[in-house]
């Protein structure tokens, strides 16, 4: 425990903004059920008081799939308790975090494959192949 | 990156995948405030981007603009935006000093003329033009003279904007902002003592993203950035609906976390992003360590009276408007003993009348 942890803070802090960003939530998982597009929340984007980005993380909790991605620094990629519900926190290689969402899907687009890099890959593959057959 | 390359060739000859140019997008869109649905427009405006040539002038300033951009933490987006920028001159910042310094300005200028974006923090003086010079070239001078071949300006910190603490009572040095001096070029005006640095990062990412400026509030901000108060997006907000305030800076209430209106907040009347963006790595901003907004991006914030009296009680709270009332109080008086004097000068000729 640090000098710091041993204060004791009163912290009565709270915007209102959590319960309802979990009604938006479920609103936009309704949609994604009736074949609407997905919905991406930018967390940058809300007043939250301090503790409150936990509270929602706890609200939220852990689901199924954890996925860990490693491109310009990296990215955590978790499905909360309540599928198609993704947390996705962006760092950059410093461990800073850039950038958290909440996208609302049944798969983020992030970790599919992208065709550029199927192409780099095809090519890199296809050389291999050459030089272990020349 | 070189001249002829586009950000997104940049970033393949730098190993970076398409995966992570996407994260990359994601990143930056939330940089420039734009909702998320906007990461495909990004990532295709960004992909085919060319670099553009900057020229950074500084003039009456204190450098915690450029301090605030080059001291805060330096994550990939922002390092990879200043990659896709030609900064070719800052005379903070550049190798070059003196004559060698110039010849890059005039070269960068003339190479991109109509082009370039100029970037200017300070004001400028229009007073002795010896108060500020650089290489010998006035502040007025250099302004004007870089500011022809720009495709458009922006003026970085209160100081540029709107004219920042030097122009602050009794503006010794008649400093002015930018628009006091350039009117016929777009002006971003990205205000604050000093501005947010991401917010400076936006507005580059702006104009490198889609080549325009972005949309501006009546005082030439980016509303992206500027517009909402500080206030409309305080997390203490609740506490100010419900009348609940700390007093003093160690009472109950500040304990608490409650508003901080009564001890000089100026959140109300501030318009900026702190309150989402917040600061040092996105960990704060003045009102979540307890301290008011001062309102550092607003014209004139050092002027407004004092920082922790309510914006209620700031009407007589200026310098310029007590010795404004003072001047009517004395011009009151000095009418009061002209009229009296008249009414004594008439007494003594009607009394003088009257005798004869």
């Amino acid at each position: 425990m640090s000098a710091l942890d041993s204060i004791a803070v009163q912290a009565e802090y709270e915007t209102g903004n959590v319960v309802p960003l979990l009604h938006e939530i479920r609103h936009a998982l309704e949609r994604l059920l009736n074949g609407e597009d997905g919905t991406v929340i930018d967390m940058r984007s809300l007043p939250l008081a301090p503790g409150e980005e936990k509270r929602i993380e706890d609200a939220l909790g852990k689901g199924e799939v954890h996925a860990d991605l490693d491109a310009l620094g990296p990215t955590t990629i978790l499905e909360t308790s309540y599928p198609g519900v993704w947390l996705i926190t962006h760092r950059n290689t410093e461990g800073e975090v850039i950038g958290r969402f909440i996208e609302v899907t049944r798969f983020p687009s992030i970790l599919e494959s992208q065709p550029e890099d199927i192409r780099t890959g095809l090519t890199a593959l296809g050389n291999r192949l050459a030089e272990d057959s020349a | 990156m070189r001249k002829d390359q586009n950000l997104g060739e940049y970033l393949r000859t730098q190993g970076v995948s398409r995966r992570g140019f996407l994260k990359f997008c994601s990143a930056t869109a939330s940089l420039m405030a734009l909702p998320p649905s906007a990461v495909a427009q990004v990532a295709e405006a960004l992909a085919s981007a060319r670099r553009p040539s900057v020229i950074w002038l500084s003039f009456q300033e204190c450098t915690g603009c450029t301090e605030s951009l080059t001291r805060s933490h330096a994550p990939t987006v922002e390092s990879l935006i200043f990659d896709a920028i030609s900064l070719d001159y800052h005379h903070t910042l550049q190798v070059a000093s003196g004559e060698g310094a110039e010849e890059a300005r005039h070269a960068a200028m003339e190479e991109n003329d109509g082009e370039y974006l100029l970037v200017v923090d300070g004001s400028i003086p229009l007073g002795n033009p010896g108060y500020s010079t650089i290489a010998g070239i006035s502040n007025l001078d250099m302004l004007k003279d870089t500011a022809k071949g720009a495709a458009a300006v922006i003026a970085v910190g209160t100081c540029a904007a709107f004219g920042g603490i030097p122009q602050a009572f009794p503006n010794p040095t008649g400093a002015v902002s930018v628009s006091d001096i350039i009117t016929d070029k777009p002006i971003i005006n990205v205000s604050g003592c000093p501005p947010i640095p991401v917010v400076i990062t936006g507005v580059l990412a702006h104009f490198l993203t889609f080549g325009t400026i972005p949309e501006l509030d009546h005082l030439g901000r980016p509303t992206a950035f500027f517009g909402q108060t500080i206030h409309d997006r305080c997390y203490r907000r609740p506490f100010y609906e419900r009348g609940q305030f700390a007093h003093t800076f160690d009472d109950e209430g500040a304990r608490k976390g409650w508003c901080l209106y009564e001890l000089g907040c100026k959140g109300p009347t501030s318009y900026n992003a702190c309150a989402t963006v917040k600061w040092n790595e996105g960990t704060s901003f003045p009102i979540g360590s307890g301290h008011g907004c001062l309102g550092c991006s607003e014209p004139g914030f050092w002027d407004h009276g004092s920082f922790y009296k309510p914006i209620s009680a700031g009407l007589w709270g200026s310098k310029e408007t007590l010795l404004g009332a003072a001047a009517a109080g004395a011009a009151l008086g000095i009418g009061s003993a002209m009229a009296a004097r008249a009414r004594k000068n008439k007494a003594i000729k009607e009394s003088e009348a009257d005798s004869s």
